[in-house]
């Protein structure tokens, strides 16, 4: 085979896997990539039940409630706009409380209720994830803040 | 005194960075040899003085000075030694000097041994990695000095995150900066070829050791961070596609390719350009790692948040020298020419096809890690989580390995596709057999991922120790050996991540102490919990019998808590068994004196982390197997003289 013809495969076999891995990427990213919303954006956008998304707000004083097995957690999300029940099944990270900031990652099911399948809050005062910056919860008159 | 010592040091090996780069290019262009014969010494001083300013921080932060701002912010007096010692290089700062230290010493044992090169491409690789430093000299200087004083000193330091407190954390990200940096130097080399217009099989020969040792450093920091990741969070997962676990995993792709195509052109002269590319590539992996971790622009389990004018300094940096390379590269590339040719069916065509299937999983991590930076910039959040990764990387992954068991058999140059297949026959006898029994014994019960997984694993196992079918074992060099257990270790790595994501079992439960909890064929008996406390932290452990069969072993898993700053981690209990790993964590106490328990039985899991060892000890024997002759006749020489 003449050196031609073989550096033209190469070529040709580069820009098919280049093609290829970019449909992949842009197919893969339609179905997965988790949009973050707050409360009220699920409730003017509405979303979908079973996709993927990170919904983040604070959790409502007084709605923390533990299912009789113990590991099971209900609790309402509330972005001071709209709020959404939400529940979660596992250990929950240790500065996840009423009255603070959480990411919960999951999916809505087709009751409207948010299963989350892995909740984020803060590993300590100073170790955040990025998302929960502005959030912020009054004491005196339960006024959530969510800035964006 | 020791801080002011240390920040000359740094401010005298920039300067030194700066002159070695003018003296090399200065020397190169006007073929003026005075000017040259300064590079080496220039190289070797910044080195020490990098050194130097190292381990002034060091014995800062052993000393816990408390008038140094950095110590402050991440040790504390009362935290153990070997977390005050580790707290060097667990913040941005000490980082970033940890970074160019090694970057220093790196150029001064290039300077200092390397001698396989011609002399004006050793100089302008020289100056190449004076180019680079002074980048990392100006970050630090300018925006991030370690050794900024703090006055009033306060009484005591805020601690460093307990996360980090782990001797897990302490060394694995040492290891992997010095994989990045190896890269680095690998960039050096191949912009000096691409300015002496050098890039051929002796450029590759000096280039292939780096590569390697770079190559091995990453598989290790990796590995060890996988497993500190499986252990220490206690969320039972090894691998979290987390951008900062990218980070690291993109230059190793990099790296991989790359370590494959500069061995097809040491030892065939072919796939020249491509291996000056890649090159290029591995290294700006590692820079736009060090970005993404650094510049605290994406959300990441490890969240650090770090002030954003960084990030922009080290975007400027990466746009500079990538972009730089990248035009280095388009305008020097037409003048290297041609290597030798080879066939269709060769085994110079199987490390084609490894170097593009690679290059695609890089490219599709890449898109992953950067959409959500790009749909921000649009207004909208989004994080690209597991769900995306797996999906791509894991048909991609086992591609490659298909490929991987296959490339050891084909002969250089040129061979017959019937042979070939001949060879294959074995490995593709013991894949159908693995999957008739796996659809027996499995059948409903696991994935299709998984399953294909532990077949292919199974298959490339077989195929990877038949280079060594009919050779004489002792005759055979150390580097095939080398090639045969790194791929060994990715057949054991596959069948580790298959078993654990096809039969893990996991049970949630809130017990009270005196239950009796059965899972996975274990049974655990809940004795007790107690309060316990250690150096700087206090704990809940819980107490409890396992049992499989015979005997019960008590294991202890905890809740901790420390004080500075005020965190609380979970220590999951381990128990290793040949067939698997028990993992129990231990949440929060719930109504009734119940505490939550997460158990998991994880069958072969630590198959992951053997392999990436094997992987690791692959790279080590072909780095020691190529360069022992080397090494040898140095030595001879050296003895004749004396």
């Amino acid at each position: 085979m003449k050196a031609k013809h073989q550096r033209l495969i190469l070529a040709l076999a580069a820009l098919v896997a280049l093609v290829g891995a970019g449909l992949l990427a842009a197919s893969a990213l339609k179905d997965e990539a988790a949009y973050f919303y707050a409360p009220n954006d699920v409730k003017t956008k509405g979303v979908e039940p079973g996709k993927p998304i990170r919904l983040g707000g604070m959790v409502v004083k007084g709605s923390l409630k533990r299912a009789a097995d113990g590991v099971t957690i209900h609790f309402d999300v509330s972005d001071g706009k709209a709020t959404v029940p939400a529940t979660f099944s596992g250990i929950a990270p240790d500065l996840f409380k009423e009255g603070s900031g959480v990411v919960a990652e999951g999916s809505f099911n087709g009751q409207g209720m948010f299963v989350a399948t892995n909740l984020l809050a803060k590993h300590d005062e100073r170790y955040m994830p990025r998302e929960l910056e502005g959030m912020s919860y009054n004491e005196s008159t339960h006024e959530m803040k969510v800035e964006r | 005194m020791i801080a002011e010592t240390g920040l000359a040091a740094l401010w005298l090996a920039a300067a030194l960075a700066l002159l070695q780069l003018v003296l090399a290019f200065a020397g190169l262009k006007g073929g003026k040899t005075e000017l040259l014969a300064a590079v080496r010494p220039a190289a070797v001083a910044q080195g020490v003085l990098t050194a130097i300013a190292f381990a002034a921080l060091i014995t800062l932060f052993l000393r816990s000075d408390m008038s140094v701002l950095l110590v402050v912010t991440n040790s504390h007096s009362m935290k153990p030694w070997l977390y005050k010692f580790a707290g060097t290089w667990g913040n941005h700062e000490g980082s970033m000097l940890l970074w160019v230290t090694v970057m220093g010493v790196a150029g001064a044992a290039v300077a200092l041994f390397e001698r396989a090169l011609q002399r004006n491409a050793h100089m302008a690789t020289l100056g190449g990695q004076a180019a680079i430093s002074l980048g990392f000299y100006a970050f630090l200087l300018f925006s991030s000095n370690p050794f900024a004083r703090i006055d009033p000193a306060p009484a005591d330091g805020q601690g460093l995150n307990p996360l980090l407190q782990d001797p897990g954390l302490a060394f694995h990200p040492p290891t992997l900066y010095l994989g990045y940096v190896g890269l680095s130097v690998a960039f050096s080399f191949a912009i000096g070829a691409l300015l002496t217009r050098q890039v051929d099989a002796a450029f590759a020969r000096a280039m292939r050791p780096w590569v390697l040792a770079a190559w091995v450093l990453l598989t290790l920091g990796i590995t060890a961070g996988s497993y500190w990741a499986y252990y220490e969070l206690g969320w039972g997962g090894w691998w979290f596609w987390d951008p900062v676990e990218n980070a690291s995993l993109m230059p190793w792709l990099a790296a991989t390719a790359l370590l494959h195509s500069v061995t097809v052109l040491a030892t065939r002269d072919a796939l020249r350009a491509w291996t000056v590319m890649l090159a290029v590539v591995a290294f700006s992996m590692s820079m736009v790692g060090t970005f993404l971790v650094r510049s605290g622009i994406l959300t990441s389990v490890h969240a650090f948040a770090v002030d954003p004018t960084r990030g922009s300094f080290i975007l400027g940096l990466l746009a500079l020298y990538i972009g730089g390379a990248l035009a280095l590269f388009g305008w020097r590339i037409g003048s290297v020419r041609e290597g030798a040719p080879f066939e269709l069916v060769s085994r110079e065509t199987m490390l084609v096809v490894n170097n593009l299937l690679l290059t695609v999983i890089l490219g599709l991590v890449l898109i992953g890690t950067l959409y959500p930076l790009m749909t921000e910039a649009f207004g909208h959040k989004v994080s690209v989580g597991a769900p995306y990764f797996d999906r791509i990387a894991g048909p991609i992954a086992l591609a490659l390995m298909v490929a991987m068991a296959a490339g050891p058999l084909t002969r250089w140059r040129k061979d017959q596709a019937q042979a070939v297949g001949k060879r294959l026959l074995v490995p593709l006898c013991i894949a159908l057999l693995v999957s008739i029994s796996l659809s027996l014994f499995a059948w409903g019960r696991i994935g299709i991922l998984p399953f294909l997984g532990l077949v292919i694993a199974v298959a490339v196992g077989v195929g990877s120790l038949a280079p060594l079918w009919k050779r004489k074992l002792l005759r055979t060099p150390l580097f095939t050996y080398g090639m045969v257990v790194a791929h060994l270790g990715c057949a054991v790595s596959l069948a580790g991540m298959a078993c654990d994501s096809a039969f893990t079992v996991e049970k949630l439960v809130a017990a009270r102490p005196g239950d009796v909890i059965q899972t996975a064929g274990w049974s655990l008996r809940f004795r007790q919990i107690a309060p316990i406390a250690g150096d700087n932290w206090t704990a809940l452990q819980a107490e409890m019998d396992a049992r499989r069969g015979g005997s019960s072993v008590l294991i202890r898993p905890q809740s901790r808590f420390f004080a500075s700053p005020p965190t609380t981690t979970s220590e999951a209990a381990l128990l290793t068994r040949w067939d698997g790993q028990l993992y129990v964590v231990l949440g929060e106490e719930v109504e009734g004196g119940r505490w939550q328990l997460r158990i998991w039985w994880k069958p072969f899991v630590t198959l992951i982390w053997l392999g990436g060892v094997m992987i690791a000890l692959g790279g080590a024997l072909a780095l020691v197997g190529r360069e022992r002759r080397g090494w040898l006749m140095k030595w001879r020489a050296r003895e004749a003289r004396l």
